[in-house]
């Protein structure tokens, strides 16, 4: 028997773009996501380089495509268990984990100000606590709450299902799981910061004011953990000197080898952040190559221009921490003077790169992975997009996703 | 036949308790009991009891209009669905009104009772909802006869790809080459760099598979020597007139891929744009201005090139490589060293410099170093670059070429370029790694140079367009046909026409390949639109299209220059003929039009007009507070305001929010009415303009920013003061500014400007 639909895993920026522009032609489509939003990552960026706009407000319209049209179907907290069969005919299991949050819920909050546990959000990076039922963020699709089953105190507590008006907790859901048959498949899982504790010689994630670029994304955001405010985590102090540390972890045969494509144009527009808030601050950014390919050379000939900013050409060797202030210390050498220096900044940024999802995972299908975890498959009725098929910024992914759209239909029609 | 209207009062999330939903069920009841033959609320609109009541409804056809009070219409929108026999409004009782509600202090409403201003407010928006109910009609698809053709502009690489993408899903497709060959570049390479793992060799191009198949594929038709001297129509219905040896053919065709590829920079070429804001200013016609190459100084000079015979291009290189041996220039012998020179003539503002990067050249000197080492095992090749421009996995490509014991690579400026007695040429480069100035002496010079677009000074796809023959945006692109947005790398202000390849976006040939099959699924994707009878991105699957009362024109032009897609055309007396297939429904027209000749079943002016009137606005503003309309972009502020709500933001209980498809389709007499009506103000919460637009319908609040000086003038025909009418730009995530914004424009109404005049009238 052979299948029309298309399966999309992953649900964030190229997955969204894949199973959309394919509805869009007239195919059924399903998104498979394991978070308990779609969006994945650029949900939690503040702003897109060059332009500076806010994520969500592309995430918004494409969730309007979505609202509209009755071909896309999507799936979160939903995870692929395996995928057999071959291309025209795909059998698909997925996982749906519960949420224990139904579809009655309205998004009221008043579950959240119940409840009594707190822990650290993930979609902030631990910049701040969340509830353990909470709204995945402020401008989650699906407008559902979710418990994190991890921390939840469960039945002996149950303020959240005593406070909610619409019998939306259910403490006792269980796992179900799913059949789809398919025609082609998408794969979307998309990438992870990389992780700041391997990174020894970078504090190992230990030093409080030396935080990661993503972190970054979400001080700078208005809807994070500072209402956008950009200041140091370990006292909220308004930093006056920054540095960045580029390839953190990229470039680097111990971790990952490839160049992660948008530290540079990330750190170049985290740069706008900070002059923005703080007309004074003094930034430096060491970086072994500056990577601005195409229009986005633009934007770092107009960051060239500010005298607030250096741009130190050389590999960062150390950064510690000054227990007394909480000052961040970076050795680095300036390879063009030949200069070996130790600078005392307030805070620092990692410019971490970007590890695909699918490093370390168990595969719930046959397909090839290079070294690093990046999907190299090529067939027919299979294809990868962004960065779950290598480093990509949005709008290459988004052209990849486009581009794959185009091979399932032909897989699914074609046949 | 008059419609019946059901009004659906959530008593949920606190809008029961503040609101008194009961209360609002009989004001509806004593107002409108004839418009609306069933009122009914309920604990939980959005619980499958409250459901279930308004499906039975519509089941037993007590009502055909639902008007939900409830929440956002973001929120729940799977759930108030009814089916085809009803049409659902949504009035946000419970984000704009029960969780944003701050209760002034002149407020007197006793204890217990709902205040007077929410329940004002409450009221205002239910009556508005039900007049938009009233007044919508159901649009019905207008499907045109469609040609199923695809126009594959270039018979390059990025060309080939599409032409065989479209081709294989069972679409004709015309492919035009203006050269005699197909393959474009690709064709003429030696190599190219990998595109597959492990990425770390070169390989011979696969451009002539493609030709092959293209040739021999029975859905492709390759005219080759030709040219697109006209496309006439609109997507869907396309006319190409394509020249080639036998003269002119017109060719139906549905959609566009636009591949046309680059040229390589010429260093001696000034490119002279006319000033579009100027010209768009003062001319009347609008129309954009292809800009024009003139001949200037040799910028490359002072890197020896046309003054040393040894001094080549990147491009010369790979066409030496590709004739066989490399050989200098001078004297034909085998070339034993060369050095490359990477970003010449770019990455600069200097004049004549192409001011980005070409995206490619790092790798194509890589590459190119990698040919004297194949061709010559002793061959030294030395890389002197700014930055090493290989972002992603090109890094791999870069880490093999580093291995090479052959090949130097170093960071440094060039300080000069000089000849020595026997044609050899010398670098001396300062800034270097090494940590001193260098002198290379080589037998040849390599300028890495970059790319330009062929739609640069040439508009190509030759549009029979009132507004020109060009992509409007080009110059935004230093000529690149490129997107002015991250998300939709497709979208441009010319529908049906999807550019790919070096004259989208400089790339190498791999994301070339994946570029062109994104641009002909957004082609095919259009040509399927259109036989469905619905809109392409944003509003994609819109069945609406604007309607002309042409009676009444008064063909003033407006709406023929300002649509941001070119959908209008005219006639010599300047009657505008529409082209729905090139529309993309935003209403920019609409709001254009002084004479309100142009309408939407789901959406006119006379909906918006009688929204307006269907507020009370009290007579004295110091008893009953000031009004003020704010018109809000649905994409953006209007979700802003949601979050706004969620983050427990309060604003002003005096302002009434009404959603617009996008500011450019505010018509002048809205806000005439509101005035005329004794509202105090009118606030505009729309998109950001200029050169980094955020409008989805990329120039719609730009316009209406344009306009402000007409409103201004209605303004003071009516004796008031042009302040009175504000345009804020906003973008989704100033959920935290929008309510600062409210307050100030609120207080400079009340405290600066006082009360309209008009009120009581």
């Amino acid at each position: 028997m052979e299948h029309s639909g298309i399966l999309v895993v992953g649900g964030g920026f190229s997955g969204i773009t894949a199973a959309l522009e394919a509805a869009e032609v007239g195919h059924e489509v399903y998104i498979v996501e394991k978070n308990s939003y779609l969006g994945g990552r650029v949900s939690q960026l503040n702003q897109y380089f060059p332009k500076l706009c806010p994520p969500s407000c592309g995430l918004e319209i494409n969730y309007q495509r979505i609202k509209n049209n009755p071909l896309v179907k999507y799936f979160t907290m939903a995870e692929v268990v395996s995928i057999a069969g071959k291309p025209g005919e795909y059998t698909a299991k997925i996982k749906i984990s519960p949420r224990y949050v139904n579809t009655n819920c309205t998004a009221c909050d008043k579950c959240t100000q119940a409840c009594p546990v707190e822990t650290d959000s993930e979609f902030d990076f631990g910049l701040r606590k969340r509830k353990a039922i909470y709204r995945p963020h402020l401008n989650s699709f699906p407008l559902r709450y979710v418990i994190d089953p991890a921390v939840c105190l469960g039945k002996t507590c149950s303020k959240c299902v005593e406070a909610c008006p619409y019998n939306a907790v259910e403490l006792e859901e269980q796992p179900k799981e799913i059949t789809l048959s398919v025609g082609a498949v998408i794969w979307a899982t998309g990438w992870k910061p990389y992780d700041l504790g391997k990174l020894e010689i970078l504090g190992s994630g230990k030093v409080k004011n030396a935080i990661s670029n993503m972190q970054m994304e979400r001080l700078a955001s208005p809807s994070g953990p500072t209402n956008g405010k950009i200041v140091r985590p370990s006292d909220g102090k308004e930093p006056q000197r920054i540095g960045f540390v580029q390839c953190a972890g990229s470039r680097d045969e111990s971790h990952l080898s490839y160049c992660s494509y948008i530290c540079c144009m990330a750190s170049l527009k985290q740069v706008t952040y900070l002059r923005a808030q703080y007309p004074d601050a003094q930034i430096v950014i060491y970086y072994i190559d500056l990577r601005t390919p195409g229009r986005y050379d633009k934007f770092l000939q107009k960051i060239r221009e500010d005298e607030n900013v250096l741009m130190v050409k050389g590999k960062v060797a150390k950064v510690e921490e000054d227990g007394a202030t909480g000052d961040v210390l970076v050795t680095a050498e300036d390879i063009i003077h030949g200069l070996k220096k130790e600078e005392r900044f307030d805070m620092v940024v990692l410019a971490t790169g970007m590890q695909p999802n699918m490093a370390g995972q168990a595969l719930p299908m046959e397909m090839q992975l290079d070294e690093e975890g990046f999907c190299i498959s090529q067939e027919d009725g299979f294809s990868a997009v962004g960065c779950a098929k290598m480093p990509l910024d949005v709008m290459r992914s988004a052209q990849t996703a486009t581009g794959a759209a185009l091979k399932a239909i032909q897989t699914v029609v074609g046949r | 036949m008059s419609n019946k209207i059901g009004v659906y009062i959530c008593e949920g999330c606190d809008i029961g308790p503040q609101l008194n939903a009961g209360q609002l069920a009989e004001f509806v009841q004593s107002e409108y009991g004839g418009t609306c033959p069933v009122v009914k609320t309920a604990p939980v609109l959005c619980s499958q009891e409250g459901k279930a009541m308004i499906q039975a409804d519509v089941d037993a056809e007590a009502v055909d209009r639902v008007v939900v009070c409830a929440c956002s219409p973001r929120v729940k929108w799977d759930v108030f669905r009814f089916g085809d026999k009803a049409v659902v409004e949504r009035v946000n009782l419970r984000e704009q009104c029960a969780w944003s509600y701050t209760r002034p202090e002149t407020d007197e409403t006793a204890e217990g009772e709902v205040p007077e201003t929410l329940r004002m407010m409450a009221q205002d928006y239910i009556r508005m909802g039900i007049v938009k109910s009233q007044k919508y009609q159901k649009a019905e698809a207008e499907i045109p006869e469609v040609t199923k053709t695809i126009l594959v502009l270039g018979g390059g690489n990025t060309g080939l790809t599409a032409a065989l993408g479209g081709a294989k899903l069972g679409y004709d497709v015309v492919l035009v080459e203006k050269e005699a060959q197909l393959g474009g570049f690709a064709a003429k390479m030696y190599k190219q760099v990998p595109y597959s793992y492990p990425y770390t060799q070169a390989v011979t191009p696969d451009v002539d598979q493609k030709i092959n198949a293209v040739t021999a594929h029975e859905k492709i038709r390759v005219l080759t020597n030709a040219t697109l001297e006209k496309l006439e129509g609109a997507p869907g219905m396309y006319t190409a007139v394509v020249k080639n040896g036998n003269g002119e053919e017109n060719i139906p065709v549905g959609s566009v891929v636009l591949a046309t590829g680059w040229k390589p920079f010429d260093p001696t070429a000034r490119v002279v744009v006319a000033d579009q804001t100027a010209c768009e200013a003062q001319d009347s016609e609008a129309v954009v201005e292809t800009p024009a190459v003139e001949k200037g100084e040799n910028v490359l000079e002072p890197l020896g090139y046309g003054k040393f015979t040894n001094v080549i291009t990147n491009v010369d290189m790979e066409l030496m490589a590709k004739k066989g041996d490399l050989l200098r220039p001078s004297d034909g012998r085998p070339v034993q060293s060369v050095a490359f020179i990477q970003c010449a003539g770019q990455r600069s503002s200097e004049e004549g410099h192409l001011p980005y990067c070409s995206s490619v050249c790092c790798m194509v000197s890589l590459k190119q170093a990698g040919y004297l080492r194949e061709k010559n095992e002793n061959g030294k090749a030395f890389i002197i670059y700014k930055d090493m421009i290989v972002p992603g996995v090109q890094e791999l490509y870069y880490k093999a070429a580093q291995d090479d014991p052959g090949i130097f690579l170093t960071k440094g400026e060039v300080a000069e370029v000089a000849e020595d007695g026997d044609g050899g040429i010398i670098v001396t480069a300062k800034d270097t790694l090494l940590g001193e100035d260098i002198e290379i002496k080589v037998d040849l010079l390599v300028l890495a140079t970059g790319m330009v677009p062929t739609t640069l000074a040439d508009p190509v796809v030759n549009l029979s367009y009132r507004q020109g023959p060009a992509f409007p945006d080009l110059q935004l692109f230093n000529g690149f046909a490129d997107s002015n947005y991250i998300c939709f790398p497709y979208e441009t202000r010319r529908t049906g026409i999807y550019s790919a390849g070096c004259v989208h976006q400089p790339m190498l040939m791999g994301a070339a390949e994946d570029d062109a099959a994104g641009a002909v699924l957004k082609a095919i994707q259009c040509l399927e639109s259109i036989n469905r009878g619905m809109a392409v991105h944003p509003r994609s699957g819109d069945i609406s299209f604007p309607k002309f009362n042409m009676v009444r024109c008064t063909q003033c032009k407006r709406c023929t220059e300002e649509c941001p897609f070119g959908a209008l055309d005219d006639d010599e007396k300047g009657t505008p003929k529409p082209n729905p297939t090139r529309c993309r429904r935003c209403g920019t027209c609409m709001g254009a039009c002084p004479e309100r000749v142009i309408s939407f079943d789901e959406y006119n002016v006379d909906m918006i007009a009688s929204m307006i009137k269907e507020n009370e606005v009290p007579d004295d503003i110091d008893e009953g507070g000031p009004r003020v309309i704010v018109f809000v972009c649905e994409n953006d502020a209007y979700p802003a305001l949601d979050m706004a709500a969620f983050q427990g933001k309060k604003w002003s209980p005096y302002v009434r929010f009404i959603p617009v498809r996008c500011l450019g389709s505010i018509n002048t007499i809205w806000i005439a009415d509101a005035m005329s009506k004794g509202i105090d103000g009118v606030l505009l919460l729309g998109c950001k303009y200029g050169d980094d637009y955020q409008c989805h319908f990329a120039k719609g609040s730009e316009l209406c920013n344009r306009r402000m000086e007409n409103i201004a003038e209605t303004l003071g025909r009516l004796q008031l003061e042009p302040e009175r009418v504000q345009q804020k730009q906003v973008a989704i995530d100033d959920y935290d500014l929008i309510p600062q914004m409210i307050e100030e424009f609120m207080n400079h109404i009340i405290d600066d400007i006082g009360a309209n005049p008009y009120k009581g009238f």
